[in-house]
């Protein structure tokens, strides 16, 4: 009985947390969806799509030995047990407890298994890394986990997410919940999903990390840029990708 | 100027970006110093560009001139102009019989809207070219990230 | 700096076959400022020529106008089995080069 009325509890808290989504599963977008075909021809175009540079760089990257140990990734990981692996992060470390996104996995697996210097955000090698690693979830549907411990940073997530800030006094639903579709000057305004990330950006020239991307948006509503791999950025992502559940991995992603 | 002459002339501007950069069809004076006194003409260069770019940063180009591509008949150079760009002449490219086809496909920078002009030169010493416009937007939000 | 070049594996001899090359390379232009606020030197790819068995086949001037990470994507005719062999340089001196082999049949 008593695990029934639990199981009823989760169920309604399910039903509820599907309620709380701003877009319904079905109506999911990637942000190629809205992209002129050119770029998403682009993106679609192996061998052209520039961002394949990086992720050929990763996969040298990948088996390189490195570090005090003389271990190169592939020495522990074998390839095709990474299939999927990027879809669950951001993800709970069970070791120790805390959240991490994939670029914060790798540096992980540097300075504990490998003993080589964590990698710097937006360095070649951790963009290339990051893009290779994602790449082998190449249409894999987001998948990340928000129970457990993983719980109180989704709910710090969410708060972030719709915290009104900068001197525009936007928060982040108020472009990608509530306008996505609309024009915003030549602009299409997109869902803001992560699946494309590391993605390269015209604007950029480059290829860039998602929370590169996260700055360039709060840049764009004057808001403070806070620094890469702050806790913030880290629930922030946890909770776009809970919101993106479901849409597949595209990395590497071309965007305007 | 007066005040409705002006007037006029923007709308139409507006109206008819296309158009009327068609209808004018000046030839680049880089592309007459190119041809150095050689003829000139329009025709036998397809230029295709996106009417619209997203992103003045990367925008596809297709240049494809009507040759044979035989020892005494082909392409010897293809040469891409900017009207707006601040350094004009984009590429060269140089081609031989070798070739085959002579198309050449690329990703170009384009500082604005403008009219971008393709010069091929043949190996009779002719110069055959062709225009297209196009419109280049901006982004909505500034990215300093 | 990393390059990719797509050709096709195997050929027939005349075929006119398409090659494609994607090289990462900033075609930094010069007039792009750092976080502080210094003038970023120019600095392009402008010079990139293709080689198919010793033999120039395809050469071009770049510049600033070029995007960055250039791709360039030419035709040229499968004449014997060999090599294909892409050398660049840019302003500052600094040369890269790939080759990829090609089998040609007939």
């Amino acid at each position: 009985m008593r695990r029934l009325a639990l199981a009823a509890v989760a169920l309604a808290a399910g039903v509820a947390l599907a309620q709380e989504r701003a877009i319904a599963p079905g109506e999911l977008k990637s942000g190629s969806a809205f992209l002129g075909s050119d770029l998403r021809a682009l993106q679609n175009d192996d061998f052209a799509n520039p961002g394949m540079l990086w992720v050929e760089r990763g996969e040298k990257l990948w088996r390189e030995p490195a570090g005090k140990e003389n271990l190169a990734c592939a020495g522990c990981h074998k390839d095709t047990s990474m299939r999927g692996v990027a879809a669950s992060y951001p993800k709970i470390d069970k070791a120790s407890g805390k959240l991490l996104n994939l670029e914060g996995r790798i540096n992980l697996c540097r300075t504990e298994r490998i003993g080589a210097e964590p990698l710097r955000y937006e360095s070649e090698d951790l963009l290339a890394l990051t893009a290779y690693l994602a790449r082998q979830s190449l249409g894999a549907p987001i998948a990340a986990s928000i129970a457990g411990a993983a719980r109180a940073h989704f709910e710090a997530g969410r708060a972030s997410y719709h915290l009104r800030r900068g001197q525009m006094n936007l928060s982040c639903a108020h472009c990608h919940d509530a306008q996505w579709g609309k024009r915003l000057l030549s602009e299409t305004i997109s869902q803001g999903h992560p699946n494309a990330y590391p993605a390269y950006r015209m604007e950029w020239q480059t290829m860039g990390s998602l929370e590169r991307r996260l700055r360039a948006c709060l840049s764009g509503i004057r808001a403070e840029m806070l620094p890469y791999g702050s806790q913030e950025y880290l629930d922030l992502e946890l909770y776009l990708a809970w919101r993106a559940q479901g849409l597949p991995i595209e990395t590497p992603g071309v965007r305007r | 100027m007066r005040r409705r002459d002006f007037l006029a002339s923007a709308v139409g501007a507006l109206a008819l970006p296309g158009a009327a950069l068609a209808q004018a069809d000046p030839v680049d004076p880089l592309v007459r110093a190119l041809a150095n006194g050689a003829p000139l003409r329009k025709g036998k260069v397809a230029l295709v560009l996106p009417q619209l770019a997203d992103n003045g940063n990367s925008v596809p180009i297709r240049i494809t001139v009507d040759s044979p591509m035989t020892p005494a008949d082909h392409v010897k150079s293809i040469h891409l102009y900017s009207e707006r760009n601040p350094v004009p002449n984009m590429a060269n490219f140089y081609l031989s019989p070798r070739a085959g086809r002579a198309e050449i496909n690329s990703r170009v920078r384009l500082a604005g809207s403008q009219r971008v002009t393709a010069v091929a030169k043949l190996s009779d010493g002719s110069f055959w070219y062709a225009a297209a416009p196009i419109v280049v937007t901006l982004s909505a939000c500034l990215d300093e990230s | 700096m990393a390059a990719r070049i797509q050709i096709p594996r195997e050929a027939r001899r005349g075929e006119v076959i398409e090659v494609c090359i994607l090289i990462q390379h900033p075609m930094e232009t010069g007039y792009r400022h750092d976080d502080v606020g210094h003038l970023i030197k120019r600095n392009v790819i402008n010079v990139l020529s293709c080689r198919y068995n010793g033999v120039e086949v395809f050469r071009a001037d770049l510049s600033s106008g070029i995007s960055a990470n250039p791709y360039v994507q030419f035709y040229t005719v499968a004449e014997a089995s060999g090599d294909l062999e892409f050398t660049w340089a840019d302003d500052e001196g600094q040369r890269g080069s790939e080759r990829q082999a090609i089998v040609v049949k007939g």
